[in-house]
């Protein structure tokens, strides 16, 4: 296996040849914001957040799913990305109905985190109000739509770790959903293990168990770099 | 020193905002040294009154009241503050934005009434099609989210603007409570 060596944040970093800027990063203790990404599962680059400055390219790439070059200089927090990463956050609130105070996964959120982290005091952005249905026809989990930023954790772990591929996702742009087999009421799905992995992982509180009131929502995801393990010997 | 001419306001909120500056307790007494109460709940005024230094706002514009009182507000304040999540982002009394008017009216004033069944049309302020965070109507200078903010939060705001500072919140004070 080569190694490539590169710059982040003028610190000098050495990575194996097929490891991506996040990775490598990581490993160097230097922390770039993500959302949509879960060790454990495989990387999207649907929410952006983890964007990166890439000496020689004019784009803004996402660090998960950008492999690491040799003599790449990467910046991970200048002045730009912080600007772009407060307006993906603020689009993502504006996008859905994200109502904090009164959501089972308040204090729980990464997305809340996210905000507070970015000081994020305001949405400069229209809210669009979206009128998005609640699929509660689960035996013991809900879906909320509202609370949906389409990270497409769900999705994943339910076709790579579970191996049911219960959830995908339909439609395109502001319309797109994620959906349980062919569009049809979660309590009804015939591929569903109902083993509430994707309630795990969801980052908010669009997937939650039943009878969780207001903030009482806790996400356990220490399974997941287990199972993975356990099954490929990769950590 | 000339004190801080404050006002503080209660549109379409639960006066959880209001609760949480009351909060403060002892730190009232020091703040009142630096500060004039003009317009709030707590006091006694019934007009807003001109060349207010300071207002807060608690709750969203969700009536046509509301969007009147909003206007003459930011004309005669310096510095506006929304405060709370749903002066910030109408929060809680947005959940009615996917339904019509007339629909949430009905619900509130026909189907789950119990007595005397009907919508009122004097006395009330008409509701606006939407409720809308504050920022949507007018400039807002000092954005303050929390479902209330603490009252630690609203000291330090208070405390920062009478020394003339804008606050800065990052890391204290989060949407949701």
């Amino acid at each position: 296996m080569a190694v490539k060596t590169l710059t982040i944040d003028g610190k000098p970093v050495s990575a194996e040849e097929n490891e991506t800027i996040l990775q490598a990063a990581t490993d160097a203790g230097i922390k770039i914001p993500t959302l949509c990404h879960l060790d454990g599962l495989s990387e999207v680059g649907a929410c952006r957040l983890c964007i990166t400055e890439v000496s020689g390219s004019n784009k803004l790439l996402p660090a998960c799913v950008t492999k690491v070059a040799e003599g790449m200089e990467v910046k991970t927090n200048s002045e730009r990305l912080q600007k772009y990463r407060l307006m993906i956050l603020e689009l993502l609130f504006a996008e859905r109905n994200h109502v904090c105070a009164v959501c089972v996964a308040n204090n729980h959120c990464d997305l809340q985190n996210l905000a507070a982290e970015h000081g994020m005091t305001h949405v400069r952005f229209a809210y669009q109000y979206p009128n998005v249905p609640v699929d509660a026809s689960h035996d013991w989990f809900v879906m909320d739509h509202n609370r949906c930023i389409l990270c497409t954790r769900c999705v994943r772990v339910c076709d790579e770790i579970e191996g049911a591929h219960t959830w995908d996702v339909m439609g395109r742009g502001t319309n797109s959903r994620v959906i349980t087999d062919l569009n049809q009421p979660w309590g009804e799905s015939e591929t569903c293990t109902s083993c509430s992995k994707c309630v795990q992982v969801c980052p908010t509180g669009a997937l939650s168990s039943k009878g969780k009131s207001v903030a009482e929502m806790e996400k356990r995801r220490d399974f997941l770099p287990y199972l993975v393990q356990q099954r490929e010997g990769r950590p | 020193m000339n004190k801080v001419r404050l006002a503080t306001v209660w549109m379409d909120g639960c006066s959880g905002c209001h609760m949480s500056l009351l909060d403060m307790d002892e730190r009232l007494i020091e703040l009142v040294r630096h500060v004039d109460l003009v317009y709030s709940p707590l006091v006694d005024a019934k007009v807003f009154p001109e060349n207010v230094d300071v207002t807060l706002i608690e709750g969203a514009v969700s009536s046509e009241e509301d969007l009147e009182k909003i206007h003459k507000i930011r004309q005669r304040t310096k510095i506006l503050v929304s405060l709370g999540d749903c002066a910030v982002t109408s929060n809680v009394p947005s959940m009615r934005n996917r339904f019509k008017v007339e629909d949430v009216e009905h619900r509130a004033y026909i189907e789950n009434a119990q007595l005397n069944q009907q919508i009122p049309h004097e006395v009330i302020p008409r509701l606006l099609a939407r409720s809308r965070p504050v920022h949507e109507f007018v400039k807002v200078d000092v954005f303050v989210p929390g479902c209330p903010p603490s009252a630690d939060t609203i000291y330090f705001v208070l405390t920062e603007l009478v020394s003339g500072r804008l606050p800065e919140l990052t890391g204290k004070t989060h949407f949701g409570s």
